[in-house]
């Protein structure tokens, strides 16, 4: 069995928000789950699948009655958390489910504040005791890992920078993007060092928001009046140190993933109009792109320099949005919005100086947790109809 | 700087509490399956590689290299280089390269096992061979 073609994204919304004090996160969710019904032209009630992550408050049964799902109908239940690539499993799961004959109009919402606040600490694993000291973050995590790809390959901080670059072109355009303004190669290079080998240009956004989307089968997505985007390819995979042995931070579960969602869509990298990478550090984009098979392994930095990921200038238009480096990584996660530019671009409903032309194919990709300790990774391939 | 800063004691548990025992004394323990041959860390009572029961513990002799590492240029209790180094029985690890002038900590450095005090058992930490 196969999900090809099974469920259509019928409906999105990102908020427009970066920074929202005076909003609760339930609240945001809601926010971001009307924008997405009424996106798709559908209501509260045709909603009979629903599917969270650990940014909702409580979990998923208070967002159910918070959001006040109608329990009558809602007959599938998805909280899969990992981390910010959530809702890229979230929207294979629901293909899954939707295949099945499980649920047929599936709500996916995403949101939060890390800006106005810390976010509570992730919860730890068997590898506490041994790991917790040593002030594993994000930024150091993601340090690592470009360390040890420059030292197998060579690859150099002014090709990392050419990827905020890129992302900063499309930013520009996008009147919601917390950072506009469009930057050169010297200007990430000079910002100052966070954790080696990454700037503070390196570094993505903190921003509060969120997203949602609606999927949904054939029949009624056809019913509906927005241009028709289908999944047609998913994987998912995860990877971590396991035990020490040949340990390897220069590759992600992206090599996984990547493969089992393209076998799936039929189709290959040099066939994607449109590449959302997830880009919560210059570093996660360069690899994801490797392993994701668009150049080969060690061959990122060439691959992302010289504007290769500008729409309009380069092969492979990325993050046209402006991306996490750019313009919203709400909660500190990437994947859902990653989903929602790229439906943008396949509905062409992209910013006219980003839209590509002819955009009929396009990748979803991104990881959750630690690239440098241990993540998940999901791959979506999706299609206009 | 580093010998300032405090460590939370480990928590341990049945399936660790030897490797903590063993670190009282000074001693850094790494797990080996008898069956597969494999030695693996962190300290599992199952093998990671072949799922067999049959792991016993092993006195690590604590000498490794660095594989990578990140200088933290800030942090609220200052700057530290985290880092995954391997030891000379195999396995990776991550830890920070404590008790050296940071900015000369590189890939490929040889470093060594060193301890850090807490309310329970100690940490093990890598410095400079």
């Amino acid at each position: 069995m196969t999900i090809k073609g099974k469920a259509y994204i019928a409906g999105i919304y990102e908020h427009p928000t970066r920074h929202a004090p005076d909003k609760s996160t339930a609240q945001l969710h809601a926010e971001v789950a009307k924008g997405a019904i009424e996106d798709a032209g559908l209501t509260k009630d045709d909603i009979d699948g629903y599917f969270c992550a650990g940014d909702a408050p409580g979990g998923l049964w208070p967002m159910v009655d918070y959001l006040g799902l109608n329990t009558k109908k809602l007959r599938h239940i998805d909280s899969t958390e990992t981390g910010g690539c959530s809702y890229l499993i979230h929207l294979g799961h629901a293909a899954e489910a939707i295949a099945a004959g499980k649920c047929s109009v599936a709500l996916v919402t995403l949101a939060g504040k890390p800006r106005t606040g810390p976010m509570p600490p992730r919860a730890s694993g068997a590898e506490a005791d041994f790991e917790s000291a040593y002030g594993a973050t994000t930024h150091n995590a993601y340090g690592m890992c470009a360390m040890r790809h420059m030292h197998d390959y060579g690859t150099t901080s002014e090709q990392l920078a050419w990827i905020k670059v890129a992302a900063s072109h499309h930013a520009q355009y996008n009147p919601h993007a917390m950072l506009k303004e469009v930057v050169t190669v010297e200007d990430v290079l000079n910002s100052p060092m966070i954790s080696d080998p990454l700037h503070r240009m390196d570094c993505c956004v903190v921003t509060d928001g969120g997203g949602a989307m609606i999927v949904t089968t054939p029949e009624i997505a056809k019913s509906l009046k927005k241009p028709l985007v289908r999944l047609i390819g998913h994987g998912e995979a995860a990877k971590g140190p396991r035990g020490g042995k040949d340990l390897d931070l220069t590759y992600s579960a992206g090599v996984w993933s990547g493969p089992r969602a393209f076998e799936e869509a039929g189709v290959t990298p040099k066939d994607i109009k449109y590449a959302s990478i997830y880009d919560s550090f210059t570093i996660t984009v360069l690899m994801q792109l490797e392993d994701l098979g668009f150049c080969k392994k060690g061959e990122g930095g060439k691959f992302v320099a010289d504007g290769n990921l500008i729409s309009g200038v380069g092969k492979l238009p990325f993050n046209t949005d402006g991306g996490g480096l750019c313009s919203n990584h709400p909660v500190n996660r990437g994947g859902m919005t990653k989903i929602l530019e790229a439906v943008r671009q396949l509905r062409g409903e992209a910013h006219p100086k980003v839209q590509v032309k002819n955009c009929d194919l396009a990748i979803a990709h991104g990881t959750g947790g630690l690239l440098g300790v241990r993540h998940a990774a999901s791959t979506c391939i999706l299609e206009r109809a | 700087m580093s010998e300032a800063k405090k460590y939370n004691a480990p928590v341990t548990n049945p399936e660790t509490a030897p490797f903590w025992e063993a670190a009282k004394a000074g001693k850094f323990m790494i797990k080996r399956c008898t069956t597969c041959g494999e030695a693996h860390y962190f300290p599992r009572a199952i093998c990671p590689f072949c799922f067999s029961d049959k792991t016993v513990w092993e006195e690590s002799s604590g000498e490794a290299t660095v594989y990578t590492y990140s200088l933290m240029r800030k942090s609220p209790t200052g700057p530290y280089a985290i880092a995954y180094v391997t030891l000379k029985e195999g396995p990776s690890l991550q830890t920070n390269i404590v008790d050296c002038d940071l900015e000369t900590v590189k890939i490929g450095q040889k470093v060594k096992v060193v301890w850090k005090p807490t309310d329970g058992a100690p940490l093990p930490f890598f410095t400079p061979a």
